[in-house]
């Protein structure tokens, strides 16, 4: 693994995460919160594919698990993260063919998040998950990650691809 | 890295696995996880970095506004713009400092009337809707005093308590979530019950323990106080009855109750600190409103007396 890719992976997703507590969730939306970690770790696996993803999956999982004010058990959302990078890195080949793959990617990983963390959720008799919940957070879950990765996927996406460049160019 | 290989698989499978194993340890270590520790290390770390994001994203509806005065300056009608939009911008912070002192105003008048001994902080993050509780984190810790399972309200009443401490932050666990129960006492008698939540967005559930109470719409409710004032001391405003369900008789009384805290914008709050000395009872609720009783218009009769000379 090239050190600058892991260098601005760390960098990208410690900024996502400090803005997912303090600036989104904060946010006066009706039901789930826009996910901006998870579009970055998107972002990070179509851009480095399938075993880069994973690696940045589990990383920003941990990490939402352990920071405050996180409350549940530590590994939830490694685990479910970890699957998102995974898949969203094996769908790299297929964004060349066409611009709306990245869009389907971002709404199956948003709606994913929800169903797999209340799904490890409910395996625990976490009294938190209910069946409305999942229900109310599901459809907003997905337009507000769909809206935000008009901006944040390119975002990442190009500042990805000029790191690797500036890379190539020192090499 | 790049392709799905072997090695790919190999390291997912890895990390699957040890994220199952992270989950089973804390899930079965329960209030004395092993995990604990990494957990308050990473808010020592992390924490200073949410102050920090905080302060800086706080006023950026603020900044977004004023992006559109960036301009060159060079003619007369840009500088006057621009200057236009900062008295503007600056109107608005004052009145938002205004907005934070009646906020401070509302808790310290509470603390007083309850005698608790508070110490301020604000909240500087919140917990993702899609992980499902109903948790906050304080710019205030180990080293303001703070303490697991101190009781945290506001202006308005109770807002929660305390879940875990760092030395700069604190995590609270708000009276709305499902894992929250509230022990809670009517206003003026002694029915006890306790409250649950259902998110910021619902209100609270109550359930009385005597079938045979009386509770009425309107009837309001405070803390009732737990063992050692932990995690909540007695007095506190928690909301008051919207509908009585269930019928009378049965094993328990229950109804809906709204809450005083609007949870879903929670700024400044304190946090218990040193307990009252006595159960400060029914004085921390404020002043029923009184209701507009029908005053008699007194009935005017003027004489008119004609002028002598007029």
């Amino acid at each position: 693994m090239p050190p600058a890719r892991a260098v601005l992976a760390v960098v990208l997703l410690t900024v996502a995460l400090a803005l997912q507590v303090t600036l989104m969730s904060r946010l006066p939306l009706p039901g789930a919160t826009p996910d901006l970690l998870l579009l970055v770790v998107v972002a990070l696996a179509l851009a480095h594919g399938p075993g880069f993803g994973l690696v940045c999956g589990f990383g920003a999982g941990l990490a939402v698990d352990l920071v405050p004010p996180a409350d549940h058990e530590v590994g939830r959302w490694a685990l479910v993260l970890t699957l998102v990078g995974y898949l969203a890195g094996m769908a790299r080949d297929q964004t060349r063919r066409s611009a709306f793959v990245p869009l389907v990617v971002v709404a199956v990983a948003g709606a994913g998040s929800v169903l797999a963390y209340a799904g490890v959720g409910a395996l625990m008799d976490d009294p938190n998950v209910t069946w409305g919940a999942v229900r109310s957070l599901l459809p907003t879950a997905v337009v507000y990650d769909v809206v935000l990765s008009a901006f944040v996927l390119p975002a990442v996406l190009a500042v990805a691809r000029r790191a690797e460049a500036d890379q190539a160019a020192f090499a | 890295m790049n392709r799905d290989t072997r090695r790919t698989r190999v390291l997912l499978a890895l990390l699957l696995i040890t994220s199952i194993a992270l989950i089973t340890i804390d899930y079965r270590g329960g209030d004395s996880s092993p995990l604990d520790g990494v957990r308050s290390a990473a808010a020592a770390v992390f924490g200073p970095v949410e102050r920090v994001a905080a302060a800086i994203a706080s006023p950026v509806s603020d900044a977004v506004d004023s992006v559109g005065s960036l301009g060159d300056g060079r003619d007369e009608a840009a500088r006057l713009k621009r200057q236009n939009q900062e008295l503007k911008r600056r109107l608005r912070t004052g009145a938002l400092d205004r907005h934070r002192a009646q906020e401070l105003d509302d808790l310290l008048h509470l603390a007083g009337a309850g005698r608790y001994k508070i110490v301020p902080a604000r909240v500087i993050a919140i917990g993702t809707a899609q992980t499902f509780s109903w948790t906050v984190t304080l710019d205030a810790g180990s080293r303001d005093g703070l303490r697991p399972d101190m009781t945290v309200l506001n202006g308005d009443g109770l807002v929660g308590r305390v879940k875990t401490v760092g030395p700069s932050t604190a995590t609270v666990l708000l009276a709305v979530d499902p894992e929250s129960s509230v022990g809670v006492r009517l206003e003026s008698t002694m029915e006890v019950g306790f409250t649950t939540g259902h998110g910021a967005h619902h209100d609270l559930d109550l359930q009385l323990l005597d079938g045979q109470s009386t509770v009425e719409r309107g009837d309001r409710l405070v803390t009732f106080g737990s063992q050692g004032d932990m995690p909540y001391v007695p007095g506190v405003p928690v909301g008051s009855v919207v509908s009585v369900t269930g019928t009378p008789g049965s094993q328990t009384r229950t109804a809906v109750v709204s809450p005083y805290v609007d949870f879903t914008s929670l700024d400044l709050v304190g946090i218990v600190v040193e307990p009252p000395r006595a159960d400060p009872r029914d004085a921390v609720l404020p002043p029923r409103p009184v209701s507009p009783t029908p005053t008699p218009t007194p009935t005017v009769t003027v004489t008119v007396t004609p002028k002598p000379g007029g």
